[in-house]
């Protein structure tokens, strides 16, 4: 992730205006609060993924985002302007999760009546390259296949050479082939330092193309970073050690459980496992202060992270050391 | 502007979103997409001018003047109005279709205006309506349609034949926004397959298949939108009759017809497109 961060070539913003500014967003369908208060504010050249179980508000707040949707209260800003602005200016454009393709024209017509609706489109062969379908531009939408019709989708939403482009669930029903696919042409057109903006249920997908999170659960935002900040905000790191002879009421571990950082603590055998903010600390201390061998540090995954702060399963953390 | 490696972001002024209603790349992709869908191919431009064989070319009819025509003229016209709307209706309707495939909701993300789309599918719609009259009214004028008056001086007036065709399209209209109304009204895949049965039924009704004479089916059948249409495009034909026994009815009547039910189909189709485009 950070290797994409150095190439990556921010293009010189138009204004100072955010590309995405999200203020006190609510949106209720009947008792449901599908947003229940979300402020977000992207920045120019920012690749973020927003993530989140099916029904967290992801495409609501999507849809609000684009202007398919009114807000029941709050404001939305795109590129400093009323999404419907951005819209019709080409500034924003949108690859939706499934539909919105006539399935009896071809790829290639299809980019070519899209280009029609706008004052100005890149040309049809360039947008096909650049989504990697140009060899099937001939082929009739409906004999594409998922990860076909996606980009497709991507390669129209490439056509007013927009300065931020928001996907919604992109891969959704994609084979394993099509995802890499996609995401190849995605991450090849973010390194000429466009905002993109995509929403995902998929935490590789997040993880591994996206240099901010944030992380939506219930109509909210529940954590917002990289994802190692993500990471570590649902405790960071677990350090296990071996203490020879160890007891559960020995001096060592209350001094283990004293250390800044420290949430929880465990011991199993002459094993001690910890959950700590601070893993360096706690292993310095057991390296240094204990006769403790084989420590091991390692990352909670997103995925521990995710289930922790959704809160939609009720993580056994202890479950989850053995 | 048009290289790959060009990164400049585009001016404001070409970002300024087009104006107009025409979209002519659209209206091409349409008439494209009309011309590969063999379903309406054949109802618009195969069934009207077999049933006109069917039904109109008995040596009888080639014989027997309505006012000004044969009876194999007026079956013609009949026919020809029958193969527009069933054109004009389908290509409305087909806006079902799209919302259903969620390309309407693509539209919304981009600066295509809903009225701009709206305006291409009538377009579109009244063309194959267009197509349909004409392949009716060559078949009709080959098989034996023509001119006759039911006295020497009403005879030969080709005019009133090529004004009857002319009608029976411009009369098409009403029903393209009767299949938008129906096609943004009725959320089914296969709208047509509503329409078509009940467009055959409308047409029984409002007297465009046979005559009406007189009694209670005449006097539901002025209520019936086919009605004024069918009556309308066959006024060239009629006259107001002139002793013939083809029920010419009230050419007032029929305009009537006509406007009230172009008005409700408009305002219905109107009503139904702006909810369906409304943020929610």
């Amino acid at each position: 992730m950070t290797s994409t961060d150095t190439t990556r070539q921010p293009r010189p913003a138009a204004g100072a205006a955010p590309a995405i500014e999200l203020r006190g967003l609510h949106k209720a369908f009947g008792p449901v609060r599908a947003v229940d208060g979300i402020d977000l504010v992207i920045q120019p050249g920012e690749v973020v993924a927003f993530l989140g179980p099916n029904g967290a508000g992801k495409t609501t707040t999507i849809d609000m985002l684009l202007g398919l949707a009114q807000a029941d209260a709050g404001d939305v800003r795109v590129l400093g302007m009323d999404p419907t602005r951005a819209i019709a200016e080409g500034r924003i454009s949108a690859v939706m999760q499934s539909g919105g393709l006539l399935k009896d024209l071809t790829v290639g017509e299809t980019v070519e009546l899209t280009a029609s609706f706008f004052a100005s489109a890149r040309s049809t062969s360039e947008v096909l390259a650049r989504a990697g379908i140009a060899d099937i531009a001939d082929r009739r939408v409906e004999k594409c296949s998922g990860g076909q019709q996606q980009r497709l989708r991507f390669a129209l939403a490439l056509l007013p050479d927009p300065e931020l482009i928001v996907l919604d669930e992109p891969t959704t029903g994609m084979d394993v082939e099509g995802r890499r696919d996609f995401w190849t042409a995605l991450r090849a057109d973010a390194e000429r330092g466009r905002t993109i903006m995509f929403a995902t249920h998929y935490l590789e997908e997040a993880d591994a193309y996206a240099d901010r999170i944030v992380l939506i659960s219930h109509g909210r935002i529940v954590a917002d970073g990289s994802a190692a900040q993500v990471k570590s905000l649902t405790a960071g790191r677990i350090v296990s050690a071996t203490l020879p002879g160890l007891l559960a009421d020995a001096p060592e571990v209350a001094a283990l459980r004293a250390l800044p950082g420290v949430l929880d603590l465990e011991v199993r055998r002459d094993r001690v496992i910890l959950r700590t903010s601070d893993s360096d600390g706690v292993a310095r201390h057991l390296l240094t202060q204990t006769a403790a061998t084989d420590v091991e540090i390692t990352a909670r995954g997103l995925e521990d992270a995710f289930l922790a702060l959704t809160g939609d399963t009720q993580t056994d953390t202890t479950g989850s050391l053995s | 502007m048009s290289t790959i490696t060009s990164t400049a972001p585009a001016t404001t002024a070409d970002r300024a979103p087009r104006r107009g209603l025409v979209n002519l790349a659209y209206l091409q992709i349409e008439l494209r997409r009309l011309l590969r869908n063999r379903r309406t191919l054949i109802f618009a431009l195969i069934m009207p001018p077999v049933f006109f064989l069917l039904f109109g070319t008995v040596q009888e009819y080639k014989t027997k003047s309505v006012g000004y025509a044969n009876i194999t003229a007026w079956i013609m016209v009949s026919m020809a109005l029958y193969g527009a709307m069933l054109a004009t209706t389908s290509g409305g309707a087909s806006v079902s279709i799209e919302r259903s495939q969620g390309w309407t909701r693509q539209l919304r993300l981009t600066p295509l205006r809903p009225a701009s789309y709206v305006f291409t599918k009538v377009v579109s719609a009244m063309v194959l309506g267009l197509a349909s009259v004409l392949v009716t009214t060559t078949v009709g004028l080959v098989e034996g349609a023509k001119p006759l008056g039911l006295h020497p001086s009403m005879d030969g007036q080709w005019g009133r034949i090529a004004a009857a065709t002319a009608l029976a399209w411009v009369c098409s209209a009403v029903f393209a926004a009767f299949g938008l109304f129906m096609g943004y009204l009725l959320p089914s895949e296969n709208v047509m397959q509503v329409l078509g049965p009940i467009l055959a039924l409308l047409a029984f009704a409002g007297g465009l298949f046979v005559p009406l004479g007189t009694g209670l089916f005449a006097t539901i059948a002025k209520f019936i939108p086919t009605y004024g249409v069918a009556q309308l495009a066959r006024w060239p034909l009629t006259g107001t009759g002139g002793g013939s026994d083809i029920d010419t009815g009230n050419l007032a009547l029929a305009v009537l017809n006509v406007v009230v039910w172009a008005t409700i189909f408009t305002v219905g189709a109107a009503w139904r497109f702006r909810k369906d485009t409304a943020r929610v």
